[in-house]
């Protein structure tokens, strides 16, 4: 529906806009982009009717099957706590709709600590593991060094190992570094990821050298052209580690339950995970907590929708 | 800020940072002399591998040849008697089996599942926007936030799911608590949960796809489900490939979801591998014996690495 509307008014608004050009090629643009979906559905359901209809019918109804969870989650955090374990099961609440749960999630205390904690840690880990991946991938897609080609190795070799098999022993070094139970203990094991510079890497080997060796000849250092003339056209691609990076870090849950003991200390995945209210389950309670949890990333993902899913497609098929 | 980091980079002749101390060798004739300023874009990487990748990997393979605990600081040399331990014990043995399981029942709807969604949004619906919203939003969930809509939803009686089926007079199921079931039902929260990564993959392939080999077969008389099995599904082969890869890898990894919805119960029958080994470390404070279960899950892991690479070449040539 929505896309019809602009469809009938761009090109009447068009001609008005005192931006002519522009506007009209983004309207063009637009018009291009329309006939190719249109031709790619002849194309892939056939023209007549009867195929559209069945994919619209199955997509509606996976959809509808995926937002169902979240869906009666949302519905029962707004419920009181007694209609939400009524039975039979209530889909209108007899008491009314409150925000009685999130009043006393959000009193209670800690929820915002465990954001802000996440915050400061995903932020560390990406700022960290974006600039030393960014480096490494530099120095080995460009430069020429001994030990070179046997260091990358080790890099994809490093693909494997399964950061879970490493938790024991790291939590013993965090102990002897004196850093388990605090954010750094957190944040700085998740800083070493292979396939981010693996990543990094491919896209820098793609970069025509020529640019590099041109500010080279006017006596530009390694680091300088690195950061005045690599970096700059290699925004795509730090844009996406960076979210693939922050995302991961955000979510990760294993390290950071083991490493932290004191909920001050504790990142949203872990605290909402592992501390409980004295009272038992409190249904309502709970889902107002997943609620609050849930939306810092959802809230990123709605604005950088585009972004975060190139970002994903590139770094999770490594850069290919 | 660019003064200061700058200034390592400009030094022409830097000391070797990564500790190799090799001179480079010229070689006459070619380009500039390979500087060692190579070294220093390295050595801030090279320091975080060393200390938290590489020192682990050596120090836990130490850690798995000792009876070290967590409780006290005493540990003496004791061989391999951790690893013929784990591998005579039933309980690794059926924490393995589970994870294998899992990682069958898992992966078969996650890649089915993922690749109908890619396609249908492919094909270029009205609507993408939402689509790819719906199916992708669970997977920024943080664990904590999923398993607590799902345990809510597998409750008895007022559980969503069990209420639906006593409105409709059938027998609720104990989702999480008959040891028949509960597996399943963690798989299906796993789709539910993970499915968007494997959609977003699959998408980004499909468009890869010109689109003049679908007129071509058009112009042969190819209908459009002959054009899905005949062009579509051909072209999605080594990304299937890479996806089931990836797919296995992630399913044996599982912890997370079941640590949190059933710490491994009923009677262990969702225990998997890691669970096992994060119970034997930190439940138990066998961190010797913790390191040795640690290092047999690497070996399966890298074993099915291998096996794929294998199948990939094999396929290549």
């Amino acid at each position: 529906m929505a896309t019809s509307t602009t469809a009938a008014t761009a090109p009447a608004g068009s001609g008005r806009e005192p931006g002519g050009p522009d506007v009209d090629a983004r309207t063009r643009a637009r018009v291009q982009k329309k006939r190719e979906a249109e031709h790619l559905r002849t194309l892939t359901l056939g023209p007549g009717r009867k195929g559209r209809a069945a994919a619209y019918t199955v997509v509606a109804v996976l959809a509808a099957l995926w937002a169902l969870p979240m869906a009666w989650a949302v519905l029962s955090s707004f419920k009181s706590e007694a209609d939400v374990s009524a039975a039979p099961l209530q889909f209108w609440p007899e008491g009314g709709w409150t925000a009685d749960a999130y009043r006393s999630v959000l009193a209670a205390g800690d929820i915002p600590l465990w954001i802000w904690n996440s915050v400061l840690v995903s932020t560390l880990v990406t700022v960290i593991t974006v600039t030393i991946s960014a480096l490494a991938a530099y120095a080995f897609s460009r430069q020429k060094f001994r030990g070179r080609r046997w260091l990358f190795v080790l890099t994809i070799a490093a693909l494997m190992v399964p950061p879970q098999i490493l938790i024991v022993p790291l939590f013993d070094q965090m102990i002897a570094l004196r850093l388990s139970d605090t954010l750094l203990g957190v944040a700085l094991p998740q800083v070493v990821m292979p396939l981010m510079v693996i990543v990094m890497k491919n896209f820098f080997d793609q970069i025509p050298v020529e640019l590099e060796e041109a500010a080279r000849l006017d006596g530009a250092s390694d680091f300088r052209v690195f950061y005045s003339v690599v970096l700059p056209l290699s925004r795509s691609i730090l844009t996406a580690v960076s979210i693939f990076v922050f995302i991961s870090a955000w979510n990760n849950f294993l390290w950071p339950f083991i490493v932290t003991n004191s909920p001050e200390i504790m990142t949203i995945p872990v605290g909402l995970g592992t501390v409980k209210n004295a009272y038992g389950v409190q249904y309502a309670s709970e889902m107002a907590s997943a609620m609050i949890g849930a939306l810092p990333l959802l809230i990123v993902f709605m604005l950088f929708q585009r972004h975060i899913i190139r970002g994903f497609a590139t770094s999770g098929m490594g850069g290919q | 800020m660019t003064t200061t980091t700058n200034s390592p980079a400009s030094t022409p002749r830097p000391p070797a940072a990564a500790g190799t101390g090799l001179a480079p060798r010229r070689r006459p004739g070619k380009q500039p002399a390979p500087s060692r300023t190579g070294y220093w874009f390295l050595a801030p990487y090279l320091f975080f591998f060393a200390l938290f990748l590489v020192w682990p990997i050596l120090y836990g393979l130490w850690m798995s040849l000792t009876n070290r605990s967590l409780v006290n600081d005493e540990s003496s040399f004791a061989g391999l008697s951790n690893y013929s331990e784990a591998l005579t014990d039933p309980q690794m043995w059926s924490s393995l089996g589970n994870t294998l399981f899992f990682t069958v029942i898992s992966s078969v709807p996650l890649i089915l599942v993922s690749f109908a969604m890619a396609y249908l949004v492919y094909t270029g619906l009205r609507g993408q926007w939402l689509w790819r919203l719906t199916f992708f939003a669970p997977f920024l969930l943080p664990v904590s936030v999923v398993t607590a809509i799902w345990a809510f939803l597998f409750t008895n009686d007022f559980g969503l799911i069990n209420g639906l089926l006593d409105r409709f007079g059938i027998n609720q199921v104990g989702w999480l608590s008959d040891d028949q079931v509960a597996m399943w039902s963690i798989a299906l929260v796993t789709l539910w949960w993970t499915v968007g990564f494997n959609f977003l993959l699959y998408l980004s392939a499909l468009q890869n796809i010109p689109d003049h080999l679908y007129e071509a077969a058009q112009l042969d008389g190819a209908g459009t489900w002959r054009r899905l099995f005949s062009i579509t599904l051909p072209m999605m082969k080594s990304t299937t490939g890479l996806i089931i890869l990836l797919q296995a890898l992630a399913s044996l990894k599982v912890f997370d979801q079941i640590f949190l919805l059933t710490a491994g119960g009923p009677n262990g029958a969702t225990r998997s591998i890691l669970q096992y080994i994060y119970d034997a470390g930190f439940t138990g404070y066998r961190l010797g014996y913790a390191s040795a279960t640690s290092y047999i899950f690497f070996a399966l892991i890298v074993l099915v690495s291998l096996v794929q690479m294998w199948f990939a070449k094999r396929k290549d040539s």
